[in-house]
């Protein structure tokens, strides 16, 4: 050490972090060493361990760098290298500086970003020459301190800002819906994952938001990896002791803690990088959990582990450890959404198994073996030695089922018998309300309950849609005028798609296979064809397209707004491309009075009347769907096209005034409605803007294909290309 | 002069994991002189399932792409003017046909309906193929069998198959196979270890899990191996599964967001 520190201020002058390195020989230069690594993997302990020991220890090493290596460990390169770089050049001062950073960086990178180090280094550099040792010491070790300093208030993430992504990344993860909300804390029912509204614990908008991402996974790992209970344990008896009592608080705090050990070792097993991630969060472990370790971070641990230390941690009387990335618990609220969904499970899987039992020809009767389920893709059902595939629905209950319960339960696999779902809601009779005028149309509707068609039971009114602000789809085309042009190249593209017919009497080439065959014919005494040429022909696509869309009160808002601006974006599309297509909304109020209302026609324009017609769609009352279904289906029928296609486009679950219509009801009627436009040869799409209605989709649309959309505003921009791809 | 293309069998033994039943379904339909429809999505392993199968049933293989142009001749044959003379080329259906050959049409909806009824009669009980223009109606040996290939996945109306077509066949349901076994496959295939190719494989499933939510199809086990392959070449995994994965899945900014998300989960 030299005995005169010489003056910091130079060095604050090129204190910048320079990857072409300022201060260091070419072989400490960083960017070198990477060139020499080949990659910007991150260093290894032992790594990392020789390159501290050649800056910091060189001379004096009473010091072991092991420590500082395994803190270390956890940054990414770039982040590795700024902290030798740094502990370089302070050691070159004063060692115990470098020493300190390299202690301390770890947790000064979880509050400050590269900028805010670099300031943070030189702020103790500069401590130091002003006031000596201890006073670079004090500042470097209030990273907080200095963080909110730097930052003045502290930056923000909002749960708006990541609820698209993050939900997509949950989905992604977990293959069942598990939906993101808001909520006033951390925490999950197991079947909707609660965020809180803002996040501003750590130190900038990024680390924030992955604080977001963090929680979501250690939330989504409490249904994944069996917080909630199994076959074999049952979690509210296990908590009994503490559940309503003073101590219930600490003791799910300390529960809560402790699995979050056990997830990121299971996350860890399975997706490193995630686990990664979740380590930078959380930083290092607090001291309580230290002990711990070794039985709870590994990924054969289980709740049964976590419950056993549960009441040891308590009895020691410590403080519950606080983490970075804390999340609550609250079994009773989980466990009672849990339950519902194993039961609906179950019952579906039970139902599948029964409808392939009957197709393969076999009677429920004569059956002492039971099935078994091959749990790991539960897409295989083996029955007596012969495989079976289970349909997609029910493969994903049984999935499910894995996941709740760590297999699909044996009595799940004897099936429930020929009947259809239980209802479970509250048999309504729903108020018929007097309309009136006459209904225009009748149609009938399913009542899964009594399996039968009710005859003429809904009343159907059409009328045309009141013209609405005529200047509104000009403005949208203003609005999109460059993804209009593209879309309409496209779509010209596929209508200009030519087609040489040969073997015709006249045209502009010759069709030398025609040429071919009649010399051949000639030679062999035939006549020969006098058809000997090719035309160029347009394609005739011969499509019919009904759009139906949701003018249900649930639209209202940001729904109704995309949906005009789709119809507008669809129209433009559809009009360069020469199908023929018609647009109609749907809203009912009882099955006395359902309603069609008008938008265009087939046989209409997409004149200035249409175009003040989709400006005029608005959100009315309710959502049933059958009946509209119904009735466009016999409209497009009357098309003369060869292939007719119905897309919907709606927001969710068919509901209707009263609860008849509402739950099992509902969901069968409008899947027998497609199911029926599918014998008649139309093809129905539908477009659901709800990423929250997931689960009962796939069998409400059954017969018909769909899309889910998770955030409306894409849906102007997504309808060109969904209609591209049905028909072409 | 014979310009009909010669047709050999497989030497090597292809590369194939079998999934479920379908090789001993395969060889029945084989035995039985049935037709047989593969279903399943995009790289699953239905082409190098049939080139398995035919080196397994010691037959030649012609494989056949369809598209929308795809012409009666172009299957069955037609006259060439070589010299001053027409000589009549088999196409490759016919030359399968004559040889005994399997024939395997994949993307059957591809092509257009005129084109597939000249399969009908070879798919029911009289497998035989009429080639019009030389009037011949050629009979298919026993050993000859032929295989279609469909994604039920495409959403589009204009490709489906006519049930009249469908129901000549007997159908096989393909589908990405279980962790174990994919991560099997794509170690193989990519000649990474069984650790990387299990890290894959998850992607995968990560993937697949959001079919229908944003993506059209998951990752196919043939990204997978794509991914594997450039990994072995020494790319760095993330590098390699954003390009031969996550890339090649869409086009969409924010699921492409989404599915970086994925990829750096799992590496
Ligand atoms: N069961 C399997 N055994 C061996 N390799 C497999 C298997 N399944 C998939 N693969 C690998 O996946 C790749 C893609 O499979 P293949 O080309 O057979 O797909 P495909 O189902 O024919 O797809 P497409 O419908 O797009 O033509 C193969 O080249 C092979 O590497
Ligand atoms: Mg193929």
């Amino acid at each position: 050490m030299t005995s005169s520190p010489p003056s910091f201020s130079a060095r604050c002058l090129f204190g910048q972090f320079r990857p072409e390195g300022s201060y260091s020989s070419p072989t400490d230069n960083p960017e070198d060493l990477r060139r020499k690594a080949g990659a910007n993997r991150r260093l290894f302990g032992d790594e990392l361990e020789t390159r501290l020991d050649e800056v910091l220890f060189a001379s004096h090493s009473h010091r072991s760098a092991t420590k500082l290596a395994l803190g270390l460990e956890a940054l990414n390169r770039s982040q590795q290298e700024r902290v030798l770089h740094w502990a370089a050049v302070a050691a070159g001062t004063y060692a115990e500086i470098g020493y300190q950073i390299a202690t301390f960086a770890p947790r000064a990178f979880m509050l400050l970003d590269d900028g805010g180090f670099d300031a943070w280094v030189l702020a103790g550099l500069d401590a130091y020459d002003r006031h000596g040792g201890r006073a670079a010491m004090d500042l470097l070790r209030d990273i907080e301190g200095f963080s909110a300093g730097r930052n003045g208030a502290r930056p923000v993430a909002k749960f708006t800002d990541i609820e698209a992504r993050l939900g997509r990344f949950i989905q992604g993860l977990a293959g069942r819906p598990l939906n993101l909300a808001v909520g006033t804390c951390a925490w999950t029912d197991s079947e909707t994952i609660f965020l809180p509204p803002e996040q501003d614990s750590l130190f900038d908008a990024a680390a924030n938001r992955r604080l977001y991402k963090v929680q979501a996974a250690i939330l989504w790992a409490q249904s994944r990896f069996g917080s909630f209970g199994s076959a074999s344990v049952d979690l509210e008896t296990s908590l009994a002791p503490w559940l309503g009592k003073a101590e219930e608080e600490r003791a799910l705090i300390w529960f809560a803690a402790l699995e979050s050990v056990r997830l990121e070792a299971c996350i860890a097993f399975e997706l490193s990088g995630l686990a990664t991630e979740i380590a930078a969060v959380r930083g290092a472990w607090p001291d309580s959990l230290l002990p711990l370790l070794p039985r709870l971070f590994r990924p054969q641990a289980t709740l049964s582990d976590t419950l056993e230390l549960l009441p040891l941690c308590l009895l020691g009387g410590e403080d519950a450890p606080r983490l970075a990335h804390a999340v609550r618990f609250d079994p009773a609220a989980a466990q009672r959404i849990r339950a519902a969904r194993i039961l609906r499970d179950m019952k579906t899987v039970q139902r599948a198994i029964s409808a392939l039992k009957g197709s393969s020809g076999r009677s429920g009767e004569h059956d002492e073996s039971l099935p078994s389920l091959a749990t790991d893709a539960g897409a295989y059902l083996s029955l007596e030695g012969e495989a079976l595939v289970l349909p997609p629905e029910a493969r994903a209950a049984a999935q499910s089922l894995v996941q709740d319960l760590g297999e699909v339960p044996p009595e799940c696999l004897v099936p429930a018998g020929p009947g259809p779902w239980q209802p479970t809601e509250r048999e309504g009779g729903g108020e018929d309300f007097a309309s009136d005028r006459q209904a225009d149309y009748r149609y009938d509707e399913w009542d899964y309950r009594r399996r039968a068609y009710r005859k003429g039971w809904c009343h159907l009114f059409e009328t045309e849609v009141e013209p609405g602000d005529r200047a509104y789809v000009a403005a949208v085309r203003q609005r999109h005028s460059a993804l209009i042009k593209q879309i309409r190249r496209r779509f010209e593209m596929l209508r200009g798609e030519n087609r040489m017919l040969g073997r015709q009497p006249e045209g502009e080439e010759v069709d030398l296979d025609a040429v071919v065959d009649a010399i051949a014919d000639r030679r062999g005494g035939l006549e020969p064809t006098a058809r000997l040429f090719c035309r160029r022909v347009r394609n005739q696509r011969s499509l019919a397209a009904m759009f139906m869309v949701d003018m249900s009160g649930s639209t209202k808002g940001w729904v109704n707004e995309a949906e005009r601006e789709a119809l507008v974006m669809l129209s433009e599309a559809i009009e360069s491309l020469g199908d023929a297509y018609a647009i109609y909304g749907f809203s009912g109020w009882t099955r006395t009075r359902s309603d069609i209302y008008r938008i265009k026609r087939f046989d209409e324009a997409y004149d200035e009347a249409v175009k003040a017609r989709i400006a005029a769609v608005e959100a009315k009352d309710y959502t049933r769907m059958g009946v509209a279904i119904r009735h466009l289906t016999a409209l497009l029928l009357r098309q003369p096209a060869r292939h007719r296609l119905l897309i919907t486009l709606s927001d969710g679950r068919p509901d209707d005034f009263g609860d008849e219509y509402r739950g099992h009801y509902g969901i069968e009627d409008t899947r027998r409605a497609l199911q029926e436009a599918r014998e008649q040869g139309v093809r129905s799409y539908c477009i659901t803007i709800d990423s929250h209605g997931a689960d009962y989709l796939a069998h409400m649309y059954g017969a018909a294909r769909f899309t889910v959309l998770d955030d409306v505003r894409k849906l102007p921009l997504k309808i060109a290309d969904i209609y591209r791809r049905l028909a072409s | 002069m014979n310009l009909s293309p010669e047709l050999s069998q497989p030497v090597d033994e292809p590369y194939y994991q079998p999934i479920a039943n379908e090789v001993a379904l395969f060889e029945a339909s084989h035995a039985r002189r049935l037709p047989v429809l593969l279903k399943g999505p995009t790289g699953c392993g239905k082409t190098r399932f049939v080139e398995y199968m035919a080196w397994r049933l010691k037959r030649p293989l012609v494989t056949v792409a369809c598209h929308d142009d795809l012409t009666t001749a172009d299957l069955v044959g037609r006259y060439l003017i070589v010299g001053n003379e027409t000589v009549w080329v088999d196409g490759p259906l016919t030359a399968a046909v004559r040889a005994g050959a399997i024939c395997y049409l994949d993307e059957i909806v591809e092509a257009r309906k005129d084109t597939i009824v000249v399969i009908h009669p070879l798919a029911d009980a009289r497998r035989v193929l009429a080639v019009d223009k030389r009037g011949e109606m050629v009979a298919a040996p026993d050993s000859f069998m032929l295989v279609v290939s469909y994604n039920p996945g495409y959403q589009s109306v204009l490709k489906e198959i006519k049930p009249s077509t469908r129901q000549r066949f007997v159908a096989l349901d393909f589908d990405y196979p279980e962790a174990a076994v994919e991560a099997g496959i794509v170690g193989r295939e990519g000649g990474v270890d069984f650790e990387t190719a299990r890290r894959l494989v998850k992607l995968g499933e990560l993937t697949r899990n959001l079919k229908g939510a944003g993506l059209d199809e998951g990752a196919s086990t043939r990204l997978l191996v794509h991914a594997a392959q450039l990994i072995a070449a020494g790319i760095e995994p993330q590098a390699a599964c954003t390009a031969a994965v996550a890339r090649a899945l869409c086009d969409d900014p924010d699921m492409n967001g989404t599915l970086d998300d994925l990829v750096a989960a799992v590496f």
